[in-house]
């Protein structure tokens, strides 16, 4: 059996202006999963139902072998969570935090925590209100991070940090990795950290999971065919396009489940195949967000 | 073993093959030693702040390739296959013929006309050489 540090099944949570709506998701131990959605998409909601602090109406949830909601303490010592509205005390220092933090969990590591401190730049006697915006996640990322949990929950971790501070914490998250034991979720809209870190990604849009895969076999499966059609020919029919665009003679299609066969198979049908064309992260996500938008509208 | 590979961002190739392109870089002017140990998966992958499943992409490619041995639960080293460089430049003459044919293509070209283009090429690259040498 798979070691499974995240395993939600057939999980839904109704509002009265949003519904997840049968959420699947495995994360095997050792990896790091991006979690990719549009403002609004149900991100935060997921995360929260993972963390316990909203519980689903249906489906099954286990975080590091526990069910969730009913067991979150215990499994709360283990998880490490970073979330943008997550509040650190205004007047006190980073380094009054670390002691705070220290208190509380045994596992804290001193060490660890104060080579953070330098490779982030931050200064321990500096209070909360004088932080940057990434000043602000770097100390949280710290708190999370010394506890040396065995899950790590970040929520958008690296929206509206500078390119330098991103590149410290995708660093830093990169280093828990190495130890094969932990774990990290992490949400973003910036598809780029994603695509750089992941080895597993999932889309959710409209309350919905749209995809979800390893990263490689994911980037693998998408391709653009830019195709040049005789006067006259009408395009090919091929299973897998999700989207055409393009003009009459020169069509652009887009696939999600790309195989050799597809280009011997425009071949046949007389078209010229320019180029096939590999997609970045990004343009997959809003080629399948819009494929997803129309078969539901459909 | 330090690693000094360096991916880039704004390389369209998928991030495997830069990884294997510049491995196989390394072992082709010896930096990295046949039989010698190179960089586990998960230390590579931190070190390149680069996903675990790509670089274990790439070193499985490269296995495949002959370029590294895998060793279960030992780590990998390079191969000690002597073959690895003719293996590499045919790869290489592979990538760009599929290159020249990518260009044919575009430019119109039926196969014939990419043929004695090519063939063209050669000669003129082989009547300078013999002029070169004659001097």
């Amino acid at each position: 059996m798979k070691d499974l540090s995240v395993h939600f099944a057939g999980v839904s949570k109704k509002y009265p202006h949003f519904a997840l709506e049968n959420i699947n998701l495995e994360l095997p131990t050792g990896s790091i999963m991006g979690f990719i959605g549009a403002n609004g998409a149900g991100k935060s909601t997921t995360i929260r139902i993972l963390m316990g602090l909203v519980h689903q109406d249906q489906g099954a949830v286990h975080v590091l072998g526990h069910a969730m909601p009913a067991e979150q303490v215990a499994a709360k010592l283990d998880i490490g969570f970073v979330s943008e509205d997550m509040r650190l005390y205004k007047s006190a220092t980073i380094a009054w935090h670390m002691e705070f933090i220290r208190s509380i969990y045994p596992r804290w590591d001193q060490s660890y925590a104060e080579s953070l401190l330098q490779r982030f730049d931050l200064k321990p006697q500096q209070k909360v209100k004088g932080l940057s915006h990434g000043q602000r996640v770097k100390a949280a990322l710290l708190l999370a991070l010394a506890r040396r949990p065995r899950l790590l929950v970040l929520d958008e971790p690296t929206t509206g940090l500078d390119p330098v501070a991103r590149h410290e914490v995708l660093g830093e998250l990169m280093a828990v990795l190495a130890d094969e034991e932990r774990t990290i979720l992490f949400s973003s809209h910036n598809t780029q950290d994603v695509e750089q870190i992941s080895d597993q990604i999932t889309f959710i849009d409209r309350g919905r999971i749209i995809d979800s895969d390893d990263k490689e076999i994911f980037l693998d499966r998408w391709r653009r065919l830019r195709l040049v059609l005789p006067p006259e020919a009408t395009l090919p029919w091929l299973s897998g396009i999700v989207q055409i665009s393009g003009s009459d003679r020169l069509p652009v299609l887009t696939t999600n489940s790309f195989e050799s066969a597809m280009v011997s198979a425009c071949h046949d049908m007389g078209a010229t195949v320019q180029a096939v064309d590999s997609m970045t992260l990004e343009e997959i996500f809003v080629a399948s967000v819009q494929g997803g938008r129309e078969r539901q509208t459909v | 073993m330090h690693s000094d590979l360096v991916i880039s961002q704004s390389d369209r190739r998928p991030m495997y093959l830069q990884i294997m392109e510049q491995i196989k870089q390394r072992v082709a002017v010896g930096e990295w030693a046949r039989g010698e140990e190179i960089p586990s998966i998960r230390q590579l992958a931190v070190a390149l702040r680069v996903s675990v499943i790509t670089v274990k992409r790439a070193y499985l490619e490269l296995e495949r390739e002959g370029v590294i041995v895998t060793q279960h639960g030992k780590g990998s080293i390079v191969a000690s296959d002597p073959d690895l460089s003719p293996r590499l430049y045919d790869q290489e003459l592979a990538e760009h013929l599929e290159q020249v044919v990518r260009l044919g293509i575009l430019l119109g070209l039926t196969p014939e006309e990419l043929t004695s283009r090519l063939r063209a090429a050669m000669d003129r690259l082989i009547a300078s050489r013999l002029t070169k040498e004659r001097l």
